[in-house]
This record gives structure tokens, C-alpha cells and sequence, in this order.
């Protein structure tokens, strides 16, 4: 390693959050419980100056230093971006939620930062042990995360599953990183594509180590037939993690799949295009066809997850820019579409009960008709139906796919989410057309309420005017891909 | 933006639904009530000058307004009407407007929701007729789902659940396969959306034609809706408040057959032409069987709902009527005559059974009898909307279905022969409801409690039979609007695109 020519810059925002990171550490030794509302607003205050490095040092390429280590492209710039704003949500949204259930502790607040960290380093990782770290930051990060619920059965089970089929889709992936360091003899991803490129690589070994790869992946996605854990670890873990785990790192992972498919293996997209659409289409099935069997929402929503998951392959499946950029849109807006389904949730949930079941959302329009509107906002743009967000989306993705010739993918596809209409339908019949069975009253607080009112109201407006966000995605996709 | 009539249309009654909404909850009813008849009166208003300024001369798309919207994914923001979707855009608002005055003191319940959700619709109605880009128009389409569903679901009958779930994944079976069709139509047109753009296509061979417009049959036929792909409606009908089958029956029906107008008929021609037997079978069997369906029914609403299908099936009737690659010019204007008037006619037949509903809260032909001893005034009114309804001369009812049996007889006279039943059917099953809920001795201590229709309600029939008498006696005033239109379509799909 070459000192001198060690640009630090590219990797500001992650040195500051680390920094500031271990000075939340230390300083929470020294707060009382009472005054634990310091260091909820210095994590704040850290995702918003983060946030700000990160806009204030945007360049339109990519930048790739620490030896190959870490890249800085628009991709990642946007993504992070994306996130920093997407864990300041979550903090807000789950505040009174911890509260009540007495995990308002300094180590929620390091590790979700932890977790952040850690999805830093897989968004901007160029090099198959940089993207392993950043992984294992996230994910060691989110199973304590889960666990910190320790009187909880359920959450210790969940975190069990999480810990234990995590490990195993790790090694996976391991395992078919090594059989491709073993055909191209780099971890590098801009050197591993050059030898496939030049097709001196191994290609059985490549295809091997592929398959691996890609089921490691599908395990991180949850896309089935690798998708058992998603369930049950929505489900058993306490609503605020579970809106942890089902935002932010699904932005990382989606980064993290075009980092390794598509900047180090896209000179196999004829290979890896054929899984996809295997996965692709089971999970929009399965997810959706399970969804409907559901009662409990958490789990509702843990397939309807995996069937979104699907509907974001489909970007990938169609290998070109247009495809990636509309599967970054996708994605995008699928969190901050959970984002206001957990919300509100969250939000009905208080000490000693837990809104999670749909007899629970019954009648909700009776007792508070805004938020029924806005969890109306979420269900609906899940759903895909114009004029919201989501139905763009699914739109962009279907264009990308009609593109490359895949007709009956995209019937496929569509046919999924008119299944899939059928139980966001539900859920909204259950809020609009039933009577109210539990009238207490509603105690969300102002700050949330009016964040919460401002992310599903965005869906709206993200449906008027979606044209910045797509144009944004379709750039920072151009510049990031060109350099690799 | 906002200075064009179009964008007008759509917006204003829009934003006064959200201004209704933002009323808030029961306590604030009566403002709910005044603010979203302001919004009607002030959505009606501005579409009155597409009517009056519409040039009847003047071929092609009109008030045409064209601006970027999402130009990464090639979708515009464009607008513009013919003589055709003029029209609908009119009554629409005409019909927005019944609807409010007609939910006046009725709904009592979430009044502010109930009023914004109709006006919210009629906007994006109206925006589905306006649009010229494919998927303004499908997300127009299909937006309108929304408020439809919560206002079948909320304010609905005993089984208003199964009705509205029924109706919403019924009409997005349909139209998401049309969504697929666009996107290929965007490729093959160049990476546009422009419907003009697809109509323009010069060649799409034969087997692509047929998958397309199976593509479009099933997302229009479903809102036609043609039989088999009927049943949804009677349910979303009977269990819908009366403002909810107003609007169902007198609008978003006529989206169905408007689609076929707009892009079955002109996208794919040859492929209309070869199916069109398929067609005219189904529309034969909506007009017979479905009048025969209708002459057994107990339930009134259910009688008007099964009469609105079986007068669809003479519109899909009359647009598929070709003769070599000609369509037939009487049979297209009778079926849009039909359209408008059936508009007008369905309102008024589902407004009178509301009426009666309000007040004996039952829906059963049975539950009747003599309601003339009681209301006379209603009873009048009742009985010209179903002359209308059964197709008498002098209503608007005779003129359409005149014109498409004229238009039949030059095409084939067995297919004439057969639609003309409906003469018979209409009559009958319109006219004997009418005989046994009307006529007769008072049947029951329900009956005997009636009052006559107040002020409100007279209001709202007196407007609504000037407009059906007014159609039947002078249709040239809707006709001349539509001529140079309909004759512009019957030479465009008269090329063949293979």
C-alpha cells in the first residue's frame, strides 16, 4: 500500500459516522436513564450532518481509493443519502414504541448506528472482502438489535433464526466468493470482471461459485425459495425492528446485489439472468399467494415484502441501465412505502399492546379517519395502484422488462399484483368498511405524527410528480456503471 | 397549466374534493354539503365551455394540451377531446352534480368523505376522457378504482364488501393486461405513449393485432361490462348508495365502450374486424338473455342494473357492426347517442328507486304497491324515465337504439331481427316493475307512510327529464358535436394495418 495516495475523502461520511458513533458510545455511560433524550437527538444530529457530507461531496463519478477498497459513486451517494434519512425515520417512528416497552437504551442507538456503518461499507464497497465486512456489520448489528427484547420469547427466537440462517447465507456467499477469487485469482470487483471479460477465468468454476453467490444473495433479499426466515423474524420481532430490518437494509442489499452481479459478474448476466427469473417469479407467487392466508400483518407484510423482492429482480433481469435504475427507483420506494405501513403500526401500538393483527386496524377510519388515509396512502401504493408512488414503480420495472422482450414476465408480473391487490384490499376494508371494536384513543406524538403525515402524503405527491426521483436514479445508474 | 378548460375539468372538481375532505368529520356536515356543491356547480361550470366552444367543423383533438410529465419513462402530460370524449366530460360533471344534490340529506354518516370521494372521482373521470397519453389515461383509469371502492364499501348494503372487492380486482384483472399492451405499443411506436402515436401505427401483423385487442377487450369489456364478464356489476350495484349507482351506471360504464372507441377500434382495426362476430355475439346475448335476466328479478336496483348491461350490449352492438372494413355510421352514433342518453336515463331510474329506498328502506319490488296514492308528483316523473328506459319515441331512450337497429338492418337483418327484441324486453320488464311498485292498491302500511319527493328531490327529477326529453326531441344538438368525429374514426379504422 502506497500511503501517499491514500485519498481519505471518498470515505468521509463513514469516518465522521464512526467517529461519532463511538463518542455516543462512551458519552451514554454517563446519561441517566431520564435524560436518554440526548443521545437520541445526538443519533439524530449524526444522520443529519452525515447526510449533509454526503450531498456537500457529491461528484458525478466514481472515485475509488483504499486500494481498491471502497468506491464513492453517485449510486452510493444517493443510496446513503437514502438511508441516513431512512434511519432518522425509523429513530422518530419508534421512539415512543421503545419507550414503552423499556428498551430506550444507549445500545439501540449504537447499534442502529452499527447497522448504518455497516451498510455504508456494502453500498461503497468495491472488493468482495469490504463487501463481506460491511454485511457482517449489518448483520451482527441487527441480530443484537433483535434480541436487545430479551424478556421476550418471540424476539429471542426470532434473532436465533435471523443469527443462525444469516450464518448460513453468509457462508454461501463465502463459499462462492472463494470459487471466484479461485477462477480469476482477485477480490476485486473491477479486476474480477476484467478476467472474466478476458475469458481466461474458469468458466465451470465461475458458473459454480455463480450459483452460490446468487442463492447467498436471494437469502440476504429473501427472495424465494430462500426466503423461510423473512416471516418469521417480521413476526417475532418487536414492530420496531422489524421496521429496522424491512427499510434501510433493503436499500444496502439492492446496492449490494448490483455491486456484485452486476459490477463484478456482469459479464455473466446470460448466467445469472436465468436464476433471477426463477427467483423472480416464485417469490411474486408465493409472496403473494401466502400473503393472502395471513391475519397477522406483520407477517402479511413479510410476504408481501418477498413479492416485492421479486418485482425488484425483474429491474435486474432486464441487464441493462434502463432495468437497474428502475429497480433503484423500485426500491426506494418500496421503503418509504413500509416505512409509512410500519409507521402507522407503530403509532397504534402502545404500552402493553401490540397492533399487529388486522382485527386490530377494525374500524380505523371511525376512530381516526387521517390515519386511516395514510395507512390507506401506504396500502394502496404497496398495491401499485395509480396515482401512487408504488404504481410507478411497478411500472418502470414492467417498461425495462417489455424492453429486453420478456412479454410473459411482465403477464406474469402483472397477474401477481392483481393477487396481490386482493390483500391490501382487505387490510383497507378491514380500516373503512368494518366497525370499530377497540376505541381507545390514538397517542401519537406531534413530531411523529407530523413526520408520518409527511412520508405517506409524499407518496402521493411522489405519484403527481415522479419525474425528479426517476431522473435521479437513471443518472446516478449512467455514472456509477460507466467506470467499473 | 391551470388556464386551459381541460386541466380545469379535471382539477376543479378534484381539489374541492380535498378541500371537502379537509372539512373533518360529522359535526361539520352541513359545510361539507355546501362546500362540495360549490365544487360541482364550479366542475360543472367549467366544462359547460367545451361544449359551447367546441368547433364542430373542425376535425381531430381539440382544447389539446401537451407538456412533459415523467420523461424518463416517456409519459406526457396530454390532453385534448373530440367530439366524442367532449361529450362524456359533460355529463359527467352534469351527473357529479346530481349525485351531490342527491346525497344531500341522505348520507349522514362520514357525510365529508362520501361527498370528496365522488367529487375526487369525477375528476379523474373526466382526466380518463381528456387523456391522450396511454398511461395518463390508465392512471386516470384506474385511480378512479380508489374512491369507487370506498364508496361501495363504506356506504354500501348488507354485502357491500363482496360487492366492492368483487368490483375492484374484477376491473384490475382487465386493465392490467391493457397496462402490458401500452408498454409493447411504446416500443413499437417509438418510445411514445401517445395514443395518437399508437392509432398512427402502420403495420402490426395479424396475430399481434389479436393479442392486443384480447389485451383491451378484457380491461373494456370488464367496464362495459359485456356478458360474461358481467357479474360484478349487479352486485357493486345493488349494495352502492344511490349516488354510488348513479354515477356506476350513467359513467364509468361508458369508460368501457369509450375505451373500445378510442383504442380497440383504431390500434388494432384488423383485428376489431376479425373478432367482430365474437363481438356482436356477446352483445346479442347482453341484449336478450340479459333482458330476460332482468324481466325475473325481485330487487329493483338489481332489474336496473341488469337493463343498464343489456342496454351496453346495444352500444358494443352498434360499434362493431361492419360492413367489409367499413364500420356502419349510423349504428357508432346511434351506439354514442345511446351512451349519453343512457347516461342521463340510468341516473334518473337509479335516483327514483333512492327515493323510494329513503323512505321504506327496502329495495323489493314486493315491499310496493300503489305508491301513486301517495306521490303522484314522483310517480310521474318515474314513469317518463321508464318510457325512456324502455325506449319510447320522444325520449332519449328511442333515439340510440333507433339508430343502431337502422344501422343493424343494412349490416344483417337477422342480427337487426334480434337486438330489436329489446324493444320488447325493455318495455316489459321496465313497465311491469313500474306497474307493480306504482300502481294499484296501497300495498302496505310502509306505502301508506310515503310522503311525495321534497323540493330537493323535485329539483333534481325536474332537471333530470328536461335533459331526457330534451335529447329525445332534439338529438342533433348532441349528434352534430359528434359527426365529424365519428366520421374521422369509421376512415381510420377502414386502413388496414397489415
Amino acid at each position: 500500500m502506497n500511503w501517499a495516495d491514500l485519498n481519505l475523502m471518498p470515505a468521509l461520511p463513514e469516518m465522521f459516522l464512526l467517529g461519532a458513533l463511538s463518542v455516543i458510545l462512551i458519552l451514554d455511560l454517563f446519561i441517566s436513564d431520564a435524560k436518554r433524550g440526548i443521545t437520541y437527538a445526538l443519533s439524530l444530529l449524526t444522520l443529519l450532518v452525515c447526510a449533509v457530507i454526503q450531498v456537500s461531496t457529491f461528484e458525478p463519478f466514481a472515485t475509488v481509493t483504499l486500494s481498491g477498497m471502497f468506491v464513492d459513486d453517485p449510486l452510493s451517494d444517493i443510496v446513503k443519502v437514502a438511508m441516513y434519512g431512512v434511519t432518522a425515520l425509523v429513530l422518530i417512528y419508534t421512539r415512543q414504541y421503545v419507550k414503552d416497552r423499556g428498551l430506550f437504551k444507549g445500545e439501540y442507538f449504537t447499534l442502529t448506528l452499527f447497522a448504518l456503518l455497516g451498510m455504508n461499507l456494502m453500498v461503497s464497497a468495491s472488493n468482495f472482502v469490504s463487501l463481506y465486512m460491511g454485511l457482517e456489520l449489518l448483520s451482527l448489528s441487527l441480530y443484537s438489535l433483535i434480541a436487545l427484547q430479551r424478556e421476550s420469547g418471540r424476539a429471542i427466537e426470532a434473532a436465533m433464526k435471523y443469527f443462525v440462517l444469516g450464518a448460513l447465507a453468509s457462508g454461501l456467499l463465502l463459499y462462492g466468493v472463494s470459487m471466484v477469487y479461485g477462477a480469476t485469482g482477485s477480490l476485486e470487483l473491477a479486476k474480477v470482471a476484467q478476467a472474466i471479460a478476458s475469458g481466461s477465468a474458469n468458466q465451470t468454476l465461475l458458473v459454480f461459485g455463480l450459483v452460490f453467490i446468487v442463492a447467498g444473495l436471494a437469502f440476504k433479499l429473501g427472495a424465494v425459495p430462500f426466503h423461510m426466515w423473512v416471516p418469521d423474524v417480521y413476526q417475532g420481532s418487536s414492530t420496531a425492528m422489524t421496521l429496522m430490518i424491512g427499510a434501510a437494509p433493503k436499500l444496502a442489499a439492492f446496492v449490494f446485489v448490483i455491486r456484485i452481479l452486476v459490477q463484478g459478474l456482469g459479464e455473466m448476466v446470460a448466467d445469472w439472468q436465468g436464476m433471477l427469473v426463477i427467483l423472480a417469479v416464485l417469490s411474486m407467487a408465493i409472496g403473494n399467494l401466502t400473503a393472502i392466508a395471513q391475519t397477522n400483518l406483520k407477517r402479511m407484510l413479510a410476504y408481501s415484502t418477498i413479492s416485492h423482492m421479486g418485482f425488484l429482480l425483474l429491474g435486474l433481469i432486464a441487464g441493462n441501465a434502463e432495468g437497474y435504475s428502475a429497480a433503484l427507483f423500485y426500491v426506494i420506494v418500496y421503503v418509504l412505502t413500509s416505512l409509512a405501513g410500519f409507521g402507522i403500526l407503530l403509532g397504534l401500538s402502545r404500552a402493553g399492546f401490540e397492533c399487529e393483527t388486522l382485527d386490530d386496524l377494525k374500524g380505523l377510519n371511525g376512530r381516526n379517519s387521517w390515519y386511516a388515509l395514510l395507512m390507506l396512502l401506504a396500502l394502496f401504493s404497496m398495491a401499485g395502484i395509480p396515482p401512487l408512488a408504488g404504481f410507478y414503480a411497478k411500472f418502470a420495472v414492467i417498461q425495462a422488462i417489455v424492453n429486453v422482450n420478456l412479454l410473459w414476465l411482465a403477464v406474469v408480473a402483472v397477474m401477481m399484483s392483481l393477487i396481490g391487490a386482493f390483500y391490501y384490499l382487505r387490510a383497507v376494508k378491514v380500516m373503512y368498511f368494518d366497525d370499530v371494536q377497540d376505541n381507545s384513543p390514538i397517542a401519537i406524538p406531534g413530531d411523529m405524527k407530523l413526520v408520518l403525515s409527511l412520508n405517506a402524503v409524499a407518496l402521493l405527491v411522489l405519484g403527481a410528480m415522479p419525474e425528479r426521483l426517476i431522473a435521479m436514479c437513471v443518472e446516478a445508474m449512467k455514472q456509477s456503471l460507466v467506470v467499473l | 397549466m391551470f388556464a386551459n378548460p381541460l386541466s380545469l375539468v379535471i382539477w376543479t372538481p378534484i381539489v374541492a374534493g380535498l378541500l371537502v375532505l379537509a372539512t373533518g368529520g360529522d359535526q361539520r356536515a352541513p359545510l361539507a354539503r355546501w362546500l362540495a356543491l360549490a365544487g360541482a356547480v364550479l366542475g360543472f361550470l367549467v366544462s359547460l365551455p367545451l361544449f359551447t366552444q367546441f368547433d364542430n367543423l373542425h376535425g381531430g383533438m381539440q382544447f389539446v394540451e401537451n407538456m412533459p410529465w415523467i420523461e424518463s419513462l416517456g409519459i406526457n402530460y396530454h390532453l385534448g377531446v373530440d367530439g366524442i370524449s367532449m361529450l362524456f366530460i359533460v355529463l359527467n360533471s352534469f351527473t357529479t352534480l346530481m349525485v351531490i344534490l342527491a346525497g344531500w340529506e341522505v348520507i349522514q354518516k362520514r357525510t365529508a368523505q362520501y361527498m370528496a370521494a365522488f367529487l375526487i372521482m369525477s375528476g379523474l373521470i373526466n382526466g380518463a376522457f381528456a387523456a391522450l397519453d396511454a398511461i395518463l389515461f390508465y392512471v386516470f383509469f384506474e385511480g378512479m378504482l380508489i374512491p369507487m371502492y370506498l364508496i361501495i364499501g363504506v356506504w354500501g348494503g348488507p354485502r357491500r364488501v363482496y360487492a366492492s372487492i368483487k368490483f375492484f380486482l374484477y376491473t384490475l384483472l382487465g386493465s392490467l393486461l391493457m397496462l402490458v399492451a401500452f408498454i409493447y405499443l411504446y416500443f413499437q411506436a417509438g418510445k411514445s405513449f401517445d395514443i395518437q402515436a399508437f392509432q398512427a401505427l402502420k403495420q402490426i401483423p395479424l396475430q399481434v393485432q389479436i393479442l392486443l385487442f384480447i389485451a383491451f377487450f378484457l380491461s373494456f369489456a370488464v367496464k362495459v361490462p359485456m356478458w360474461p364478464v358481467h357479474t360484478w356489476l349487479p352486485d357493486a350495484h345493488v349494495e352502492a348508495p344511490t349516488g354510488g349507482s348513479m354515477v356506476l351506471a350513467a359513467i364509468t360504464l361508458k369508460i368501457g365502450a369509450y375505451g373500445f372507441l378510442r383504442f380497440a377500434l383504431p390500434i388494432v382495426p384488423d383485428a376489431s374486424i376479425e373478432l367482430s362476430p365474437i363481438i356482436i355475439g356477446l352483445s346479442l346475448v347482453a341484449v336478450v338473455y340479459i333482458g330476460l335476466v332482468a324481466l325475473v328479478q325481485t330487487d329493483m336496483k338489481k332489474l336496473v342494473a341488469y337493463s343498464s348491461i343489456s342496454h351496453m350490449g346495444f352500444v358494443t352492438l352498434g360499434m362493431f357492426l361492419f360492413t367489409g372494413s367499413q364500420m356502419n355510421a349510423w349504428a357508432v352514433e346511434g351506439a354514442l347517442v345511446q351512451m349519453v342518453s343512457h347516461g342521463f336515463v340510468s341516473a334518473a331510474m337509479f335516483f327514483c328507486i333512492g327515493v323510494m329506498y329513503d323512505r321504506v328502506h327496502s329495495r323489493n319490488i314486493a315491499d310496493y304497491g300503489g305508491v301513486a296514492n301517495k306521490m303522484p308528483i314522483f310517480a310521474a316523473f318515474m314513469m317518463l324515465f321508464g318510457m325512456a328506459n324502455s325506449g319510447l319515441p320522444a325520449t332519449s331512450g328511442f333515439v340510440g337504439e333507433f339508430m343502431v337497429i337502422m344501422g343493424a338492418v343494412q349490416v344483417n337483418f337477422l342480427v337487426a331481427a334480434l337486438a330489436a327484441t329489446t324493444l320488447i324486453f325493455g318495455a316489459a320488464y321496465t313497465l311491469w316493475m313500474y306497474k307493480r311498485v306504482i300502481f294499484g292498491e296501497v300495498g302496505n302500511h310502509h306505502v301508506e307512510e310515503m310522503k311525495d319527493v321534497n323540493k330537493r328531490e323535485f329539483l333534481i327529477l325536474v332537471i333530470l327529464a328536461v335533459t331526457v326529453l330534451g335529447m329525445g326531441l332534439y338529438p342533433q344538438l348532441f349528434v352534430e358535436k359528434m359527426h365529424l368525429s365519428v366520421n374521422e374514426l369509421i376512415a381510420h379504422v377502414a386502413q388496414s394495418k397489415l
